[in-house]
């Protein structure tokens, strides 16, 4: 498994996190309904405004699904950022893992903070509370389909 | 007349796939019966010791129930509901 992922996303997501320290950020990458195709980035609230917890706002939830099931598109890649710890799965992240057709990715910020400077970037599948790491490949652009 | 119930593809074992089925009740408690009537096992992904799930969103015409009564909402004909698994996680 590989999650490939333009560069823009990327420095975007990066920029989310860091811009968010020490509060987790969180969001997803919607694509194409089967195709895991990440293209579109939404930066989502962090409705618990926690450095240790993060949750989706449930009205922009429930917004971004019907957005999502009107294009015909699925959550590609969920995100969120780690403010003290490494990038990998919490034990709660693993428990509340609910999309297994996701690639989850885990940003961690405890490094440098706010600050410019390298970040751990690395990504999941989360499936039955088995987490399985997948390389990242990030690329100038996606490929046209 | 019947109420859309819109079901996320983590729970579409419970449904045969489908990502809509309807159901009926007058309540959201008594919808949930309903629809584990003919979909068993979908109540106990739903709720956990008579209450919501903590970490699933349930809504009737994009209103949050937690806002709306909880499990006594009140539900009409053509009411939709949505079950939405909470982004979340530590």
């Amino acid at each position: 498994m590989v999650l490939t992922i333009d560069q823009a996303t990327y420095d975007a997501i990066v920029a989310h996190a860091k811009r968010d320290h020490p509060v987790e950020a969180c969001g997803v990458v919607a694509g194409a309904a089967g195709s895991d195709r990440a293209e579109r980035l939404v930066e989502m609230v962090n409705a618990a405004g926690s450095p240790t917890f993060y949750e989706f706002d449930s009205t922009d939830l429930l917004q971004l699904y019907k957005q999502m099931d009107a294009d015909d598109e699925e959550p590609v890649v969920i995100y969120h950022s780690h403010t003290a710890t490494e990038a990998y799965p919490s034990r709660t992240d693993i428990g509340l893992a609910q999309e297994p057709g996701a690639h989850y990715v885990l940003v961690s910020t405890r490094e440098h903070g706010n600050n410019e400077g390298p970040v751990e970037f690395r990504s999941y599948r989360i499936v039955d509370g088995e987490v399985t790491e997948e390389e990242v490949a990030v690329v100038a652009q996606l490929s046209s389909n | 007349m019947a109420i859309e119930v819109r079901i996320p593809t983590i729970l579409r074992t419970y449904t045969g796939g489908e990502k809509a089925v309807s159901g009926d009740g007058a309540s959201l408690s008594a919808l949930i019966d309903d629809l584990e009537a003919n979909h068993p096992g979908l109540k106990d992904r739903l709720l956990d010791n008579g209450d919501l799930r903590r970490f699933v969103n349930v809504y009737v015409n994009d209103e949050d129930v937690r806002f709306i009564g909880g499990l006594d909402a009140p539900l009409s004909d053509g009411d939709e509901v949505v079950v939405l698994p909470a982004v979340a996680g530590g």
